[in-house]
């Protein structure tokens, strides 16, 4: 009966269970705003009640100022002076009532939207990075914003559709007081509008879910498809993309039209009941009025009631239309929301100034798609306290994996990462961020400012940015941005060069100081010679004690060779380690690898 | 949002312009509409004969009289039940129809944008103008914008029948509604603004959300959880704020029709009355009044209504129009342009001029010329302007000042499938679509079966590799291809350009995630497979520039040595402190 249960599929043998569970959704909501949505309501009582008031109004008007006037020829002044003022002051309340129920109902609605949003996106924040891999990113952008407001937009017509309950009752009771056989038509035709709602309801939802999904189908091609414009153009598959659009987006189109059929015959039929009402109300009362059973007035006030009721009777449409979308909104938020797998830190700080000594003990991994394929197996190695070390491995051999296990990024099947023999389990957040700043090898760059990307959220003065950047050869092409280091950078950094895009994430890094330094092939797109100054720069601070430690995927020798110790790494396991001349020595596959460019140079010149 | 914008009236004219599939058969389907709107007004029209005929008649209640009338009524309900549905299955279809062509063909116009174009727009507003956008739109078009047309008609069909009634009487609720009339257009402004706001916060949120999720990697490592929930904290309110605001504006507007209808009410009473005992009216008729006065502001409250879907939904339709109008700034000159000869291809740069919009120029009085079949290495310090150098020998953009030629042909002048069938660029980022290896190197030969793609994997000496992988072409390479290394994206993206065989290949940087040995054996691969083209490559790793027939050396944006890798390096310019440091850190035997 819950809201939460898991969604498998939605025939339309499911439409009973999905609108029970609806209604369990609409309760969390009134659970979390319950003063909010009870002064909605009460407000939209006050409108229905208002509401039958105005053809009751009518009615006495009928008998007490109109008969009387035509029959005297001469007019009822205090009957109408009274019919006057009741006209204004039920519409005047009127207005209160639907004023403030649509404001109320918005402030709930939008409310539990803000506040799923804080959730969500809470969530993302702490859940870990091998969830975020689990999870298409355009899914959980859609989860944050169109899921949301999926969840809560019974919301908008809810109060209406509560107010329009009092409404009916009040009706069915002015006409019981005005004549009961004419009640008995509003007992037929209420109810039958009821159960036509209901009906249209049942043949829509499974469409309007349908629908709903293939528009997620439809954002989501979009999304990758613009992701990878640069190279859909270079290939010139334009065509190709947008008949892939095309696909889901006709599929969209016949989704949309079967809804709008299912709607092309509901709607008249729902208009069309209370007109009918008023016509059956208008010839019974004739018979009524003729053997004297009812006045003019009832008569008059009952077939009006039914054109005011009439399209506030919809709004249960609506709460009933909106309620397949609910729950599917809502599942998926409660996805995100329920999921537990989290990466909890510990409490520890890490005492001490200077490099940290990193020990990494029996490392097993494998991705948690991949289960089988283990991506390392029982990695050990250790970087004392201000040293060098680098890995060397074959593409694929797990390099980008061993750095994001050394800083925490994920966690090992098996093994143990250490910091000055603490366990990176046991660091709390700040101490393992302060300690250890990895440079990915695929650099993220914030829609935000180029000194934004760099202090992230630490204090740093002006004149230490601007010496990092020299540091990293950023310095001069930094000045020349239009508004210096307060550019915009755009999404991911587009107006940047592939390698000054590296050199800011390399500043981001050096600018926090850490006590251990993990670049992953981060120097790619750097030329030569500054690398080898950033690293000399490094290691020479590192000697004189001031330095972090550093570990460092790299393929150049000159990178290998600052190092104190090479591990490399095949398929995942540490084949050999030792110094670059030691590993060059002993080992062919090591010496294929970095020896590459010489081995081909040797053979240009011998052929 | 202060910039001068086209009227409502304008956008909508354009927009159905583009689309012509939703004003095909409009004219039926408006009437349709009308028809069944104004088969609604005959229920007063009941109401008052059956006063008058009978109810309140001095002679008694003629039953036979009200029941024909009663009947006449039902049957033009049942009626306009028909041209009802008939309308509604017209419009759903018609605009389904139309909005599907709109949203394909913006779709399509993005990819046509030149990428400079693309880089300008974030990716999720581009994705919006496909798919939020255009649902506002059909929203409108179904139900506020079809709302509107019957609301106006019913609204004209009670004022025609209130003239035939009485003419007094329906000046007496023209007046009513003339403050109405005149609160509307303030309130339509204050709308307008108030949800200008809204989409701006909108915007502004989502992409604050989007840092975590694209970004998570970075946010973890560097711990900045808080300012990235600070930050979007700070934007969900904001929004939040903005549309309780839009909401109260709407409230407001709802409201003020109710009291409207309440005073309108009260005065057809009290002067109705007056006339009636003047004789000028009968009893049924100030009573139909006032359900006609309902049917009179029903309409004018739900035109308050959908103006705010209407303004929503005028702006969405704006943006898309405007991607739509976005001049593609490389144009593809189609099918009339010139075609490329098979085989051989080579290029010439003559006085080339780029810079970016706003900017400097980045490149400047680029000469060059490379015949058909060389094997060409472009080199330089970071930011000199290679990418760009290759962005326009591929023409993924175009040169502000100056030419270039392929075979003798400017590059403008070749139509894009015939260009893109001959010349290919593999950039640097190695992105793949999220589907299985096998789809991903298909984009590089649709036709290709698997044993030519395994073929092709094979060929760059990747065979181990993908021996490998358990579940080979079928592997699936996750988002953006990020379930692969960053290596074997780049591989996977080089396989794809052998299979694409073009005949001029320009490579940015495509194996800077490779490994040395593995590089090495692919490169060489390729060049062996694409023997006899036309390549230009870029490389940080020297090698290649070891390796190529020739050596193009930019500085500064400038061409600045053009020559043999043993002619630069005798010249001991630029290529010689390049290559000088390269070969220290890449020859460290001691
Ligand atoms: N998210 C993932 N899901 C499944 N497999 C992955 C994922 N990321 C990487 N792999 C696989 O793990 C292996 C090691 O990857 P990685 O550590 O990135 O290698 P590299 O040494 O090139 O940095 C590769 O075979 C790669 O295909
Ligand atoms: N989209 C862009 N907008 C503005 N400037 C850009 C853009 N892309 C590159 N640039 C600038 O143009 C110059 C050359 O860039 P690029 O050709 O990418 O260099 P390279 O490939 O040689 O590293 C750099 O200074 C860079 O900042
Ligand atoms: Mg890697
Ligand atoms: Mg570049």
């Amino acid at each position: 009966m819950s809201a939460d249960a898991p969604l498998d599929s939605l025939g339309s043998d499911d439409t009973r269970r999905l609108t029970r569970r609806g209604f369990g959704v609409m309760g969390v909501g009134i659970r979390r705003e319950p003063w909010m949505f009870a002064l909605a309501v009460v407000l939209s009582l006050l409108f229905g009640v208002m509401t039958v008031a105005d053809a009751w109004v009518l009615g006495w008007a009928t008998d007490h100022v109109i008969t009387p006037s035509f029959a005297d020829g001469e007019v009822a002044r205090g009957g109408l002076y009274t019919g006057i003022i009741l006209f204004i002051v039920a519409a005047l309340l009127r207005m209160i009532g639907v004023i403030g129920r649509r404001l109320a109902g918005g402030v709930v609605f939008y409310r539990l939207v803000r506040d799923d949003r804080l959730r969500v996106t809470r969530q993302y924040l702490q859940l870990p990075l091998r969830w975020h891999h689990r999870h298409p990113a355009g899914q959980l952008l859609s989860n944050a914003n169109a899921d949301v407001e999926a969840t809560w937009s019974v919301f908008m017509p809810l109060p209406m559709a509560l107010g329009v309950i009092a409404m009916l009752l009040a009706a069915i009771g002015t006409m019981a007081a005005a004549d009961p056989v004419l009640t008995l038509i509003g007992l037929v035709v209420f109810p039958l509008l009821f159960v036509v709602n209901a009906v249209y309801q049942r043949w829509q939802g499974p469409r309007l879910a349908l629908a709903q999904s293939l528009r997620g189908d439809v954002s989501a091609v979009a999304h990758e498809s613009f992701d990878g414009a640069l190279v859909v153009k270079s290939l010139g598959r334009e065509g190709d993309e947008t008949a892939r659009f095309a696909r889901v987006s006709e599929r969209l189109r016949d989704a949309n039209v079967a809804v709008g059929r299912v709607r092309a015959v509901f709607d008249p039929v729902i208009e069309a009941l209370p007109n009918l009402g008023v016509l059956l109300v208008i010839g019974v009362g004739a018979q009524r009025i003729a053997s004297g059973a009812a006045a003019p007035g009832d008569v008059v006030q009952v077939a009006f009631l039914f054109t005011v009721v009439a399209m506030p009777v919809r709004s249960f449409g609506w709460v009933l239309g909106e309620l397949p979308r609910a729950v599917i909104g809502w599942h998926r938020v409660r996805r995100v929301l329920d999921d537990d797998d989290h990466m909890p830190y510990g409490e520890r700080a890490l005492p001490g100034s200077g490099a940290v000594r990193l020990d990494v003990t029996g490392l097993d991994y494998a991705h948690p798609d991949e289960p089988d394929t283990t991506v390392l197996r029982d990695v050990e190695f250790s970087v004392p306290a201000g040293r060098v070390v680098a890995v060397v491995g074959s593409t694929g051999s797990g390099k980008s994996t061993l750095t994001s296990l050394v800083t925490r990024l994920v966690d090992a099947d098996a093994g143990a990462v250490r910091y000055d023999g603490v366990r990176v389990q046991e660091l709390s957040q700040a101490a393992l961020t302060s300690t250890a700043a990895l440079v990915a090898q695929s650099t993220f760059l914030f829609d935000d400012t180029v000194r934004a990307n760099i202090v992230l959220d630490r204090e740093i003065p002006e004149d230490r940015i601007w010496s990092v950047l020299r540091d990293v050869q950023a310095d001069r092409f930094v000045a020349d941005l239009p508004q210096g280091l307060d550019t915009q950078l755009g999404e991911r950094g587009t107006s940047l060069s592939g390698g000054q895009r590296q050199r800011i994430a390399l500043a981001r890094a050096l600018a926090r100081e850490p006590r251990l330094l993990v670049m992953d092939d981060a120097t790619s797109a750097l030329d030569p010679d500054v690398e080898q100054r950033i690293l000399r720069a490094l290691a020479e601070r590192s000697e004189s004690g001031s330095g972090p430690s550093v570990l460092v995927v790299a393929y150049r020798k000159a990178t290998i060779g600052l190092a104190d110790e090479v591990i490399f790494l095949a398929n995942g396991k540490i084949a050999d380690r030792g110094t670059h001349a030691e590993l060059r020595d002993r080992s062919r596959a090591y010496r294929n690898i970095v020896d590459a460019y010489d081995q081909a140079r040797e053979e240009v010149d011998h052929e | 949002m202060s910039e001068p914008r086209d009227g409502g009236l304008k956008v909508i004219r354009r927009g159905l312009s583009m689309s012509p599939s939703i004003t095909e058969g409009l004219g039926l389907t408006m009437l349709l509409a009308l028809v069944s709107t104004a088969g609604g007004a005959i229920v007063p029209l009941v109401v008052r004969r059956a006063i008058d005929d009978g109810l309140a008649g001095g002679g008694g209640v003629d039953t036979d009289a009200i029941i024909r009338s009663v009947s006449i009524a039902a049957v033009v309900i049942l009626a306009i039940m028909v041209t009802g549905w008939w309308s509604k299955v017209r419009i759903f279809t018609s605009t389904e129809r139309g909005l599907a062509e709109l949203r394909i063909s913006a779709f399509r116009h993005v990819h046509d944008l030149s990428t400079l174009t693309q880089n300008t727009q974030r990716r999720g507003a581009l994705v919006s103008r496909v798919t939020s956008d255009v649902d506002q739109i059909s929203q409108f078009l179904q139900f506020a914008g079809m709302m509107m047309i019957t609301s106006v008609g019913q609204m004209l069909v009670a004022l025609v029948v209130m003239a035939a009634l009485s003419w007094q009487l329906t000046l007496v609720v023209l007046v009513a509604f003339v403050p109405l009339a005149l609160a509307l257009r303030f309130f339509a402004s204050a709308m307008s603004r108030a949800y200008d706001r809204v989409r701006a916060s909108i915007a502004d949120m989502l992409a604050v959300i989007a840092e975590p999720v694209v970004g998570a990697a970075v946010v973890r490592s560097y711990g900045v959880e808080e300012r990235t929930q600070e930050r979007i904290d700070q934007a969900v309110r904001t929004n939040y704020r903005n549309n309780v605001r839009a909401q109260t504006i709407t409230a407001g507007t709802f409201g003020s029709a109710i009291i409207v209808g309440g005073i309108a009410n009260a005065a057809v009473l009290g002067i109705g009355l007056w006339l009636g005992m003047l004789d000028q009216l009968t009893m049924g008729t100030v009573v139909a009044f006032i359900f006609l006065v309902g049917l009179f502001t029903g309409p004018a409250q739900q035109a308050t209504q959908v103006i705010a879907d209407a303004q929503n939904a005028i702006a969405s339709w704006r943006r898309v129009i405007e991607l739509l109008e976005t001049p593609a700034d490389v144009v593809d000159p189609g099918s009339s342009g010139t075609r490329l000869p098979d085989g051989d291809l080579d290029a010439r740069f003559v006085q080339v001029e780029f810079s970016y919009p706003g900017g400097p120029p980045v490149l400047r009085d680029i000469e060059v010329s490379i015949p058909a079949r060389q094997r060409v290495a472009v080199v330089g310090e970071t930011g000199s302007g290679k990418t760009t150098f290759a962005k326009l020998l591929t023409r993924l953009m175009d040169p502000t000042r100056g030419q270039v030629l392929l075979s003798g042909v400017d590059i403008s002048q070749v139509g894009f499938a015939d260009l893109r069938r001959h010349v290919l660029m593999v950039p640097q980022e190695g992105f793949l679509f999220d589907a299985t290896l096998g789809e991903n190197l298909r984009y590089g030969r649709f036709e290709a079966d698997d044993e030519e793609l395994v073929q092709a994997i094979a060929a760059l000496g990747l065979a181990d590799w993908y021996a490998g992988l358990p579940r080979g072409l079928d592997t699936p390479v996750g988002q953006r291809g990020e379930s692969l290394s960053a290596g074997e994206r780049q591989l996977v993206a080089l396989v794809r350009s052998a299979l694409a065989d073009p005949d001029l290949l320009v490579l940015d940087e495509a194996t800077s995630a490779v490994d040395p040995q593995t590089e090495l054996r692919a490169t060489r691969a390729l060049d062996r497979l694409l023997a006899g083209r036309t390549s230009v490559t870029i490389a940080h790793r020297l090698s290649t520039a070891e390796n190529a027939d020739r050596v193009l050396v930019f500085d500064g944006g400038r061409l600045v040595e053009d020559g043999t890798h043993a002619e630069l390096v005798a010249l001991g310019g630029v290529y010689a402190r390049l290559h000088a440091s390269w070969v220290a850190q890449a020859s460290l035997d001691g």
